[in-house]
C-alpha cells in the first residue's frame, strides 16, 4: 500500500492553477468561435481542445508524477493510434 | 490470510479500459467529422441551431468538477476524511447539473421538433439529420457516461464515510477519479466539434 503514498501528487495550489487555465482556454475557443476564421477555425478548435486535454491528462490525471514505462507512453500510444485511424479514413475519403 | 494489493496494476488496468472509452468515442469523433467534410453546408445550418450559451456553462461545470474530484484525492492524501468527502460530494452535485442542463437543452430541441425520427427533422436535407443523429448519439453516449460516473462517485462518497477509502488506501477513488477526468476530456472534444465549429 505503501506504493500509492510514495507516488508525488501535485499540490492544490497546482490544481487551482490548471483549472483556471482549462477555464481561460475555454473562453479563447469561445471567443475564437465567434469570429469567422474558415478552415482556420477548426484547427485552432482543436489545437486548445488538445491544449486542455494534455492538462487534465498530465495533472488531474498525475501522468506527470507517474513513473514506469506503460506510464509515459499511454498518451503516445492513444494518439498515433488516432491520427493514424483519421488519417486513413481522410486518404479514402479525400482520393476516392 | 495477507490480502494481496497491487495499486500500480490496478491502475493501469484502469488506463487499458480508458484507452477503449478512446477508441470508442474516436470512432465517432471520426465519423462525424468525415460526414462534416461530406455535408459541410448543412452541418453548418445545423450546428448554428445549437445553444453555445448551455454548452460553455457546461464545459465550466464539467472543468470545475474535474477540479474538486483532484481536490478530493489531495485531501485524502493528507488524512482528511471530511474535506474528501466535501469535495467528492460537490463533484456529484456538479455532475448532476451537468445533466440537468442536459436535460434543459435536450429538452428545448425535442420541443421545437427536433429528435430522431421526428416528421420536422425526416423534412430536412440529409446532412441536417446526420448531424442531430450524431449529436444525440454522442451527447447522449457522453451523457450516459456522466451518469455512470455520477452512481460510481456516489459510491466512492459512502466508502470515505465507511473508511474503506482511507489515506493508506484510496486506489478505488484514484481510479474513479481518472474515469471522471476521461469522461471531462470527451467533453473537452464534444464541446468544440458540435458547438464551436459551425
Amino acid at each position: 500500500m505503501e506504493q500509492s503514498n510514495r507516488i508525488q501528487s501535485a499540490t492544490r495550489r497546482t490544481y487551482v492553477i490548471v483549472w483556471v487555465g482549462l477555464l481561460m482556454l475555454t473562453g479563447v475557443t469561445v471567443s475564437v468561435a465567434g469570429m469567422d476564421l474558415g478552415q482556420l477555425g477548426v484547427l485552432v478548435a482543436l489545437t486548445i481542445a488538445g491544449v486542455k486535454s494534455c492538462l487534465v491528462f498530465l495533472y488531474f490525471m498525475h501522468l506527470r508524477y507517474e513513473r514506469g514505462f506503460f506510464f509515459k507512453l499511454i498518451i503516445p500510444v492513444t494518439v498515433l493510434l488516432l491520427v493514424l485511424f483519421i488519417g486513413m479514413v481522410f486518404t479514402d475519403i479525400a482520393f476516392r | 490470510m495477507e490480502e494481496h494489493k497491487d495499486d500500480v496494476g490496478s491502475k493501469i488496468g484502469m488506463w487499458i479500459f480508458l484507452l477503449s472509452e478512446v477508441i470508442l468515442f474516436g470512432g465517432l469523433f471520426i465519423l462525424c467529422t468525415a460526414y462534416r467534410y461530406k455535408f459541410r453546408g448543412d452541418f453548418h445550418l445545423a450546428a448554428m441551431e445549437l445553444n453555445r450559451i448551455l454548452g460553455t456553462l457546461n464545459t465550466v461545470i464539467l472543468l470545475t468538477s474535474s477540479l474538486t474530484m483532484a481536490l478530493s484525492i489531495a485531501s485524502i492524501r493528507k488524512d482528511s476524511r471530511a474535506s474528501s468527502f466535501g469535495y467528492l460530494a460537490a463533484t456529484v452535485f456538479l455532475g448532476l447539473l451537468f445533466l440537468g442542463n442536459k436535460y434543459i437543452e435536450w429538452s428545448a430541441k425535442v420541443g421545437h421538433g427536433i429528435y430522431p425520427n421526428s416528421p420536422d427533422l425526416l423534412g430536412r436535407s440529409s446532412g441536417e439529420v446526420l448531424f442531430f443523429g450524431l449529436y444525440y448519439a454522442m451527447t447522449g453516449l457522453h451523457g450516459l457516461h456522466v451518469l455512470v460516473g455520477v452512481g460510481l462517485l456516489s459510491v466512492m462518497c459512502f466508502f470515505v464515510v465507511k473508511g474503506r477509502i482511507k489515506k493508506t488506501d484510496f486506489i478505488l477513488l484514484e481510479n474513479s477519479g481518472l474515469y471522471w477526468h476521461l469522461v471531462d476530456i470527451i467533453w473537452i472534444f464534444l464541446f468544440p466539434l458540435f458547438y464551436l465549429m459551425t
